[in-house]
């Protein structure tokens, strides 16, 4: 079960470091559940972005004497493969209490880079990039394939997928700390400049600085703990490829395969979730998890989205801190899909809380729709 | 395919290994190589040293160097050279006649008459020794 929840100061936050990000989260998780550091016996993070982030640097630095180990480095999605490990590590005894940490100062370390071209720089090429890097994609494009895609096989229009980043938006304006909280309109999206056709620039997240910490732990001991424990009811992970040009089928992605097993898993329906945290790098993205998922039919996601659902006082409530399209994206946003379902499910939601809010579906999204993580959380 | 020699090369130079090498060097000299598998009849690309279906050894086999464009974008905004230089451009994945797909750029029209579906045909850019790197233009009559 989940116990505690930090976030690191964002969006802009030129005074810490990655790491400092992961340390500040972590004292904010623990000043949440009510749990001494000491207890922390587990330990999972997704390094491999910032000096120093890599698990046992991390582990050591925040001065955790772990019994369990992962270092799953999937992307932005690595965290939801975390909460599955984490949370079978508990129930098979290999330790009691896990911390998921994530930190990074994109931002303010690289601008705003991320999306065109800066993390790719290099003349020579080794590894089956070298069949990609010579055409100078970025990562907007790698999505912006998929979205093309989508379009031709479906009929799903740009209008259709700035619905996405207009409902966002409208909770972007309940987060005090949101990167952007000012209302957009369907016609403010398709009017702003194309990135990578057909993704236009508010069809694309933000980037931030930004961290979090999620800790985890038997159900036994989160009775004596501060917060109301919400449970891993089912999770499951999988991918189809990781170089985009290895997708294969371009319009459906490992959630196809993976949401329905975290859905056998939980013994839950899609049409017991009340709100659902996808991972929202692009518009296009959440319209994939959202068929993937079962939500709606394969290359009916447009219509769905278009009818309003996953607005604000729709029946399933997207992204309800903001998201990445408007609030908060520092490169891997994962955990921050767990940290609102938790806030959800506790009823911490403030303006943003969804009524009754008992089951939620955390996807992450790692690479470009690559490898997919699915977390059913819900009230213990 | 053609071969385009005596550019000046400014793009990441793919860097081969053992398994790779043999496709780039077939390039700068024309040919445009995929994988099959001998055993279960797997075709595929990148190259790789087994079959990803099967696990076999698989074997080269050389493809028409025609395809269609099974998706694409325009790249209108990137923030490297060389590339930022030659904005907009297609950025594209290809399905070749054999099956496989592949990326590329597609080049020798206007970004705006690229579309899913249009017929393309290989051609080869020599960017270093042995290494051939393979671009795409509209398609003639086929």
């Amino acid at each position: 079960v989940i116990v505690g929840i930090g976030l690191s100061d964002y969006p802009k936050a030129p005074h810490l470091t990655a790491v400092q990000h992961h340390a500040q989260a972590l004292q904010r998780a623990l000043a949440d559940a009510g749990i001494p550091k000491s207890a922390i016996d587990g330990y999972c993070t997704a390094g491999g972005m910032a000096a120093g982030d890599d698990p046992v640097t991390m582990a050591e630095y925040l001065g955790i004497r772990h019994r369990y180990i992962d270092g799953t480095m999937v992307g932005g999605s690595s965290f939801e493969f975390h909460v599955q490990h984490a949370a079978e590590a508990i129930r098979t005894g290999l330790c009691d209490t896990v911390l998921l940490s994530y930190g990074s100062d994109y931002l303010s370390r690289m601008g705003r880079s991320l999306g065109t071209g800066g993390m790719f720089r290099s003349t020579r090429v080794a590894g089956p990039m070298q069949f990609e890097a010579p055409y100078g994609n970025s990562l907007v494009g790698s999505y912006a394939l998929v979205a093309r895609r989508h379009m031709h096989e479906f009929g799903t229009t740009s209008e259709q997928l700035a619905e996405i980043a207009v409902g966002v938006r409208e909770y972007a304006g309940l987060n005090p700390h949101a990167l952007y909280r000012d209302p957009i309109t369907v016609a403010d999206v398709v009017a702003s400049r194309l990135v990578a056709d057909p993704l236009h620039k508010l069809d694309c997240c933000v980037i931030s600085d930004g961290g979090g910490a999620v800790i985890l732990t038997t159900a036994e001991r989160a009775r004596d703990l501060r917060q109301p424990a919400i449970a891993v009811l089912g999770a499951a992970g999988g991918m189809t490829h990781w170089n985009i040009g290895q997708m294969g089928d371009y319009t459906t992605s490992a959630a196809a395969a993976c949401a329905p097993e975290a859905f056998a898993r939980a013994g839950l329906l899609p049409s017991d979730v009340d709100t659902i945290q996808f991972y929202d790098s692009f518009t296009i993205t959440v319209l994939v998890l959202l068929e993937d998922a079962g939500f709606c039919k394969k290359g009916e996601g447009g219509a769905f989205v278009a009818e309003g659902h996953l607005r604000r006082g729709g029946r399933l409530p997207l992204n309800t801190d903001g998201g990445g399209l408007s609030s908060c994206h520092p490169g891997m946003r994962g955990i921050f899909l767990l940290i609102e379902s938790v806030r959800q499910l506790r009823g911490q939601a403030g303006a943003a809380q969804v009524p009754d809010c008992e089951v939620a579906l955390a996807i992450g999204s790692g690479g470009w729709l690559s490898c997919i993580g699915a977390v059913l959380l819900g009230r213990s | 395919m053609d071969v385009v020699r005596g550019t000046a090369w400014n793009r990441p130079l793919p860097e081969p290994d053992p398994v790779f090498a043999p496709f780039w060097e077939a390039a700068s000299s024309g040919r445009l190589l995929y994988q099959e598998c001998p055993a279960c009849g797997n075709r595929q690309f990148y190259p790789r040293a087994l079959c990803t279906a099967c696990g076999a050894d698989p074997e080269w086999a050389e493809a028409a160097g025609r395809g269609t464009v099974h998706t694409f974008t325009i790249v209108r905004q990137y923030g490297a050279p060389p590339f930022k230089d030659e904005l907009p451009y297609v950025v594209a994945v290809i399905e070749l006649d054999e099956g496989v797909k592949m990326m590329g750029n597609v080049t020798g029209c206007g970004v705006d008459a690229v579309y899913v579906g249009m017929p393309v045909e290989a051609y080869s850019v020599e960017a270093a020794e042995r290494v051939g790197v393979p671009f795409w233009r509209p398609a003639g009559d086929r």
